[in-house]
């Protein structure tokens, strides 16, 4: 009990000020307009300038792993949805595929087209919803509403063939759970079109405006050692010239026969992993391009027993979310549940980089560098 | 046709018969008294209605439009709203400081408001120094700020404070001197001859590149004086929550609210007059035709629309401009705009001894 | 060459503002981009997607028989306890008992929509509807018996 205490009290990573009154500490949430949830940072202040920033998570921790232990193989990927819920096709794909691969499980061609086409459009919807919360993070409010009519018909695709607008569940072990919608090609077709006139138009709204390029250029320097160094995945990474993307260096489902390009920056900076986004949403574009046309006939599902059992032993699944690497680990005891689950989840290595990328920088750039890393704060959390 | 100029005269002419000069005097102190705060309240609601409907028709939205035709009372009703909130001051605040900022803020608005020409010879107080008279006072305002960031006892708000006081009395500079290329070609600080001096033709117009540069830089730094993004660096809610006024509830956050519509209303009422000619009408040369078109519309009219136009292009700014960071922001004016108009001024000055300007 | 640099500097400058602010005006001046929907106004031309997982319902044909021949597949697929089948036994003409469902209780206030149920119905006795505008006053509402008084099971359906 009194160590616990103790433990609490503890002078937290706060250098000790030279003399009393010298910084100024203040809690950017767990309420901010900033912090898109409920994410809580104490910075410590020297007048504008950061001296340091700790983040306190937990506000909206929900034990996922722990849940996910007490459901079945079926049962626990719709949980998953809500830890990144802006990409949750691709959470439950990732599951999907660590419990095929315990089942051993040959997933249909048509299904593997079918979720791939599916991961991609979750990807371009997540990184749209960014740009504009990003751009609003600056302070200008229109990209946001543009994005948003953006990612709308997104949504609009899949639930006319998944049946939700965010937490889809979608993907079943061994397939998906309903076949496409007739009308999903023709959309996605329109949809591509359009996105690449939305694109041209996003240029012209924010990423040509010299405020813009002033906010982001040089601010929340990560070079390439320290991203690897926090264990930074994604577009963070790929901003400071790391390659890492899962698609790329262990392909699962169809993606080693397509043809895309893995978006390297190497300017380190906030301007460098906006770009890689942007990039990436055209690359994501060119990857349904590839697919939509070519979905082939047959089964959407393959057949699985009733109750599903893993054998025993441990399986580990990585896929590339939006935001980065996520990797589900299960240990099975040979049961109907699995006996431990863990998420690897890009979010939480990403913020741990946060406080080497702003130290020493003004207010306005830790703004501007947290919107890069694209927390997704139930997905830090779960 | 009526003109407000003759119901003035009308009013006064009345006046003067029925009592004796003291008494008129007073009268009509407490009628411009309540017209200014008649016209405050106006323009606090339109100003916010029309900076929602802009914005709104920007972000490809529909605005308001549930609380009367095309949601025009939906500002009323807010207000309304924010009446009945409680009137909340925190423990922490320094009591008398934290309900006095906003009601500062708000007399300093209207104070500004007794030099602008509304229409022909109808003003508050045609005072000689008119120009010099407005930068004095609105430098003012930004004492109110200070005073609610400091004494609402919250780092946000004395964050937000700070900033706003750096940028205010930088961006000053470049307001007064851009001010002063007009006061130049004017020869002149009262706002009446200014706007007469502009007779055929407006100075944005005859006073060539450098009137057009001055031009800009007031709208930028009016911009910036009002505390509007992009330089609305003291709220900046994505950084400091709300700034200044985070701790600010009900009335006196509405004082606030209000104070900044009246001031980019007179920011831009001072632009209209200064740069484009006031209530004078669209004159071009010789064309008679059109000038005798131009004189029928009242100069209230034209005015307004000067005046609103400008303040249209001051939202337009914010809804499409990310903001500055704090540095950039003292950059921007100590790099950028205060050399460029102090050389515009320069220029501006040899063109008017060397008389190019008529 | 410095100045020439300054120049060419705000020059540049001037103009990415002006490219944003072409594009905010043109969406200020066409009114037809405008996306909005008046939602409760055009409740009758909503168009929802036919899969759009709203709510459980069971279908009852004209003679008011349903598919459901209470095997409790979906209470067991359902992740969150929202599915309560409570069984009882019809004794038929020739004296044996058959197992029918008395109640098929639905708790909405539980359900997450995902779906899993329809999925491991065998006799497609469930489905989710397209409806959403589920809230109410009174908390009791949302639990619901999908059956439909004195509803039989249709024939032929084992």
């Amino acid at each position: 009990m009194f160590r616990q205490t103790e433990i609490i009290n503890q002078p937290s990573t706060i250098p000790p000020s030279k003399e009393e009154g010298e910084y100024l500490t203040i809690n950017v949430g767990p309420q901010h307009p900033a912090t898109h949830g409920v994410l809580h940072l104490v910075i410590t202040l020297s007048g504008e300038t950061i001296i340091n920033i700790e983040p306190h998570l937990g506000y909206i921790h929900r034990s996922i792993e722990k849940m996910c232990e007490s459901l079945s193989y079926r049962q626990f990927i719709y949980v998953t949805s809500r830890m990144d819920y802006l990409s949750s096709h691709i959470n439950n794909h990732a599951c999907a595929l660590v419990v095929e691969k315990g089942l051993q499980v040959e997933v249909p061609q048509r299904a593997q087209y079918i979720r791939v086409i599916m991961d991609e459009l979750t990807r371009i919807a997540s990184h749209s919803l960014w740009w504009g919360a990003m751009a609003m993070d600056l302070g200008a409010f229109t990209p946001f509403f543009h994005a948003f009519r953006e990612r709308e018909a997104i949504n609009e695709i899949m639930e006319e063939t998944c049946g939700a607008r965010l937490t889809m569940n979608y993907m079943v072990p061994g397939g998906v759970m309903v076949d496409l919608h007739p009308n999903f090609q023709q959309k996605t077709k329109a949809l591509i079109q359009a996105y690449y006139n939305r694109l041209d138009e996003w240029d012209e709204l924010v990423t040509g405006n010299i405020i813009f390029q002033n906010r982001m250029k040089g601010v929340g320097m990560l070079s390439a050692e320290n991203a690897i160094s926090y264990g930074c995945t994604g577009p963070v990474a790929r901003g400071s010239g790391v390659s890492c993307d899962v698609r790329k260096i262990y392909p699962y489902e169809i993606y080693n026969q397509l043809q895309f390009d893995e978006i390297l920056e190497t300017g380190c900076d906030s301007l460098a992993r906006y770009n890689v986004r942007l990039k990436e949403i055209r690359q994501s574009l060119k990857i349904v391009e590839q697919l939509i046309d070519n979905i082939p006939e047959g089964e959407f599902q393959a057949k699985t027993k009733a109750v599903l059992k893993l054998p025993k032993g441990e399986f580990y699944q990585r896929v590339e979310t939006a935001r980065g690497e996520l990797g589900v680990y299960i240990v099975s005891e040979g049961g109907t549940t699995p006996y431990r689950i863990k998420f690897r989840s890009p979010g939480f290595s990403n913020l741990s980089a946060l406080n080497h990328m702003v130290k020493g920088s003004k207010i306005g750039d830790l703004i501007a560098a947290m919107g890069t890393l694209d927390l997704v704060i139930p997905d830090i959390d779960r | 046709m009526i003109s407000l100029e003759k119901i003035a005269t009308l009013i006064d002419g009345w006046l003067h018969q029925h009592f004796n000069d003291v008494i008129t005097l007073l009268i009509e102190c407490v009628l411009v008294g309540v017209g200014a705060i008649a016209l405050f309240a106006l323009l606090g609601l339109g100003l916010v209605w029309m900076e929602r409907k802009v914005a709104a028709l920007m972000q490809i939205r529909m605005g308001p439009n549930r609380v009367g035709p095309k949601g025009i009372f939906q500002t009323s009703a807010d207000t309304l709203k924010l009446i009945m909130k409680e009137g909340l001051t925190p423990d922490g605040a320094d009591k008398l400081l934290f309900n006095l900022a906003p009601v500062l803020v708000i007399i300093v608005a209207m104070l500004i408001l007794a030099p602008i020409a509304f229409a022909k010879n109808f003003q508050i107080w045609d005072i000689n120094i008119g120009v010099l008279y407005v930068s004095a006072v609105s430098s003012m305002s930004v004492i109110g700020i200070l005073m609610a960031g400091w004494s609402s006892g919250n780092k946000y708000a004395l964050l937000g404070a700070m900033r706003s006081g750096a940028q205010i009395v930088s961006y000053e500079l470049s307001a007064g001197i851009s001010v002063l290329t007009i006061v130049v070609l004017t020869g002149s600080l009262q706002i009446s001859e200014i706007v007469q001096s502009q007779q055929t033709g407006w100075w944005i117009f005859k006073g060539h590149i450098p009137a057009i540069i001055a031009f800009v830089i007031f709208i930028i730094a009016a911009t910036a004086e009002t505390n509007r993004a992009p330089f609305d660096l003291a709220e900046a809610e994505s950084e400091l929550t709300a700034g200044f006024h985070t701790e600010y509830s009900g009335m006196k956050f509405a004082l606030f609210f209000l104070a900044e519509y009246i001031n980019i209303f007179i920011v831009c009422a001072i632009g209209a007059t200064l740069f484009l000619g006031g209530w004078m009408p669209l004159h071009i040369g010789n064309v008679q035709a059109f000038n005798h078109a131009m004189d029928y519309i009242p100069s209230s009219i034209w005015f307004l629309g000067k005046t609103l136009f400008l303040i249209f292009v001051i939202m337009w700014f914010r809804w499409t401009f990310p903001r500055l960071r704090v540095d950039q922001l003292l950059n921007l004016e100590w790099k950028y705009l205060l050399p460029i108009s102090l050389v515009n001024l320069l220029v501006m000055t040899v063109i008017a001894i060397l008389g190019w300007h008529l | 060459m410095f100045i020439k640099n300054y120049i060419k500097e705000v020059f540049g400058a001037v103009k990415s503002l002006w490219t944003g602010m072409r594009m905010t005006g043109y969406y200020f001046t066409h009114k037809k981009e405008v996306i909005t929907e008046q939602y409760p106004d055009n409740r009758a031309t909503l168009q929802l997607a036919e899969r759009f997982r709203g709510e459980v319902v069971m279908p009852h044909d004209e003679n008011n028989q349903h598919a459901c021949t209470g095997c409790s597949a979906c209470e067991i697929a359902c992740p969150n306890a929202t599915i309560k089948i409570i069984n009882k036994f019809d004794i038929l003409p020739d004296g044996k008992k058959k197992k029918a469902i008395d109640k098929f209780v639905y708790h909405l206030e539980l359900c997450t929509m995902c779906g899993l149920c329809v999925e491991a119905c065998p006799t497609s006795a469930i489905k989710m509807a397209n409806t959403f505008e589920h809230s109410v006053y009174d908390r009791r509402q949302l639990t619901k018996t999908l059956n439909q008084p004195g509803s039989k099971i249709r024939e032929g359906v084992e």
